[in-house]
């Protein structure tokens, strides 16, 4: 009863002064909304990074990755021999706790050309069709290679959709798809026969944008036609998209084993990639490749595991970080705008000298007053509080708008419930001091203030 | 036993490392229902006295019992409380809350006393008839003239049906005729047993009541000024129901 008078009273005085409660409350609506805001743009960053990870192949993928010899070896780096198919054989063969071994040979300097077009794909890989599962690839047209193509190298490809919409054109340039089957294309000017081509890998906010674009009048465009460049899209999908894959034998014999380095033939893998049975096993599985390999390395450890935790760790390290600054920015400015409540709330008490004076010659307690300061300020919080959410979901949309390519904010409700719980906070902080100042006013001082 | 009881009652201001006794070894009874004003000079302590009485103020030393409780040992909170049940304040500037209207500023002390909204209501109205203001309690303080502000600040002292009454100088910021019409309303209240204290520096009004009680240099003065007290010389003290301040009034 006591309580709600004192809370309408608290709503009489802002309205009583409207325009300052409102510029006070700006503060606290501004906090709200960059708090609500840099969660959401955090959120949506943490969902896309959760689709390039599944992009790049999943969270059981691990990768063997070169890496200097430890100290005590150091008189035998130069003979580390480097990962070769000596590893794979031996992985496959004698550590059966992995399911898929997928070695990759780089084609380096590998710049595709189809007449008088060329590109630079991300990677230009001899491959065994492992890899298909290994980086969670979908055949999308053709097949992909045979056991024969793999026994006699033969000069066969299979492409992403991104080398497909360089060289032949895209559907949206296009109007229709092209499926380059049967194709031929030159690989660092080499004949090489497109037998297959990869779906197209791209985000959930990319395909609601392409099939925007699509449903959207087609707009005449002035000028040249503008090249796709790298700041296109989610990197992972883009990335995944512009691939070119031969078979393992054949990136050797023809890039390979002519001599790739100084004449002498280069037949380290650029990458062993592998596949635990189970991620319960993950720690015995990596112990027993890394058995394997300790053999076919003649005990030099030049290599090491890469799984997708670390990835992980990493990543949320990265989201936690940005969180953390990000929310101690916000909560700064919540924090400013709770010092404007208190200045605003110190100076309305000054005026209210009398009144209190009155109020406490009537019988008020210290209490009554403080609380009423309180409430009051506690009111102008939450009033500005719940601007503030209204204010978050403008300020994402703009967000979303203002840079489209990115990924799409996502209000969280815990957000919402902390922004507006760490303003009531800041509410009730900025009125203790004011609130004391006014409860502990002599009264006859009070009274006698002009 | 007196309704008031102040015993050896001083107050001591230090200000600058002066010691300032605004009130010195008062000691003073009031019974209940009597009708009393003090009077004195300004800077004899009288509003001193009337802020200690009131419970604003709580002395240096001395001892004040209100209505059996001791009020010198009572916190700030008890004190509140105590102001809040038993005293009623009229002021010179009225002291209404200009953005309440008449209604509210007379519920304000209810407020603070807890009681519900409806009930607050009527004895707000029921106040605001005794003083004859009920007809406009929905203005606000700035539409009312001097007079019905002071009325309405009667109504507000009146609401909580105190054990006494404090008037610090209650026409002072009023025309002669409207003050009389104020001091009438006091009287009237005095007749139905409310106990009173008019403070005044003016003799005039003091005249009004039955006893005077006159403050001089912080002490309370041992022989009445008798001109000062605006009496004739016939006697100190006119007895309650003889109505002797009518005929001085006049």
């Amino acid at each position: 009863m006591q309580l709600l008078n004192t809370i309408v009273a608290g709503f009489k005085e802002i309205w009583a002064h409207k325009a300052r409660s409102l510029l006070t409350m700006l503060g606290i609506v501004l906090g709200v909304a960059s708090l609500v805001g840099m969660s959401a743009l955090i959120k949506g960053m943490e969902n896309g990074m959760k689709e390039s990870m599944i992009a790049m192949g999943g969270a059981d993928k691990v990768l063997i990755r070169e890496e200097d010899v430890p100290p005590d070896q150091e008189h035998l780096a130069d003979q580390a021999p480097g990962r070769t198919m000596y590893d794979v054989i031996g992985l496959r063969e004698s550590a059966p706790l992995l399911r898929l071994v997928s070695p990759e040979m780089r084609v380096n300097g590998a710049m595709i050309t189809r007449g008088d077009k060329a590109t630079w794909p991300s990677e230009c890989v001899g491959v065994w069709p492992a890899v298909l599962e290994m980086n969670l690839h979908t055949m999308g047209h053709g097949r992909f290679f045979s056991d024969i193509d793999e026994e006699e190298a033969r000069a066969v490809c299979v492409i992403g959709t991104g080398i497909r919409d360089e060289l032949f054109g895209s559907p949206e340039e296009v109007g229709h798809e092209i499926i380059p089957i049967g194709e031929t294309i030159q690989i660092r000017g080499q004949p090489f026969t497109i037998v297959g081509m990869l779906t197209h890998y791209e985000s959930e906010e990319e395909r609601r944008e392409r099939e925007a674009r699509a449903n959207a009048p087609k707009q005449e465009q002035a000028g040249p036609q503008r090249r796709r460049g790298w700041g296109r899209g989610n990197w992972a999908f883009w990335r995944k998209n512009t691939t070119v894959y031969m078979p393992l034998n054949t990136s050797y014999i023809r890039f390979r084993a002519a001599g790739d380095r100084d004449g002498i033939p280069d037949w380290r893998l650029s990458d062993i990639d592998i596949k635990v049975r189970d991620m319960g096993v993950l720690e015995p599985a990596l112990q027993q490749a890394r058995n394997v390999m300790m053999v076919s390395h003649r005990g030099i450890e030049d290599f090491t595991f890469q799984t997708q935790e670390n990835n992980l760790d990493q990543i949320n390290t990265q989201i936690r970080n940005t969180r953390i600054s990000g929310g101690t920015i916000a909560g700064i400015s919540l924090l400013v705008g709770g010092i404007g409540i208190m200045n605003i709330m110190l100076a309305s008490i000054n005026e209210r000298i009398r009144e209190i004076g009155i109020r406490k010659a009537v019988g008020a307690s210290g209490f009554a007053i403080f609380s009423q300061v309180l409430v009051e300020s506690l009111v102008i919080a939450l009033l500005g509080a719940a601007a503030g959410v209204v204010a978050s979901y403008g300020m994402v949309w703009l967000l979303a708008h203002i840079t489209p390519t990115g990924n799409l904010p996502v209000i969280t409700p815990f957000a919402l419930i902390v922004a507006v719980c760490f303003s009531a906070f800041v509410g009730v902080v900025a009125g203790l001091f004011p609130g004391l100042k006014a409860a502990r006013l002599n009264p006859i001082e009070a009274l006698r203030y002009e | 036993m007196a309704l008031v009881e102040l015993r050896n009652v001083s107050k001591i201001y230090h200000l600058g490392g002066e010691e300032i006794r605004a009130l010195d070894d008062v000691s003073l009874d009031i019974d209940e229902g009597e009708f009393i004003s003090i009077i004195g000079p300004s800077g004899s302590g009288k509003s001193t006295l009337m802020h200690i009485l009131g419970c604003l103020d709580s002395p240096s030393h001395g001892s004040i019992r209100l209505d059996g409780t001791m009020i010198q040992s009572a916190t700030t909170r008890q004190l509140a409380t105590i102001r809040n049940r038993k005293i009623g304040f009229v002021f010179q500037f009225f002291n209404l809350l200009p953005k309440l209207s008449v209604l509210q500023n007379v519920e304000l002390p209810m407020v603070y006393s807890g009681i519900s909204g409806r009930q607050r209501r009527e004895r707000a109205m029921a106040a605001l008839e005794q003083v004859d203001m009920a007809n406009r309690c929905k203005h606000r303080p700035s539409q009312l003239s001097g007079g019905q502000q002071q009325r309405t600040a009667i109504a507000r002292a009146l609401v909580n049906n105190p054990r006494i009454i404090f008037a610090d100088e209650p026409t002072g910021n009023l025309d002669t005729h409207t003050g009389e019409a104020i001091l009438d309303l006091f009287r009237h209240l005095s007749t139905e047993g409310r106990t009173i204290v008019l403070v005044t520096h003016d003799p005039e009004i003091a005249a009004v009541t039955p006893r005077r009680i006159e403050i001089r240099d912080g002490k309370i003065a041992e022989k009445l000024d008798l001109t000062l007290a605006g009496l004739s010389p016939k006697g100190a003290r006119v007895p309650h129901e003889a109505g002797g301040a009518e005929t001085q009034g006049s």
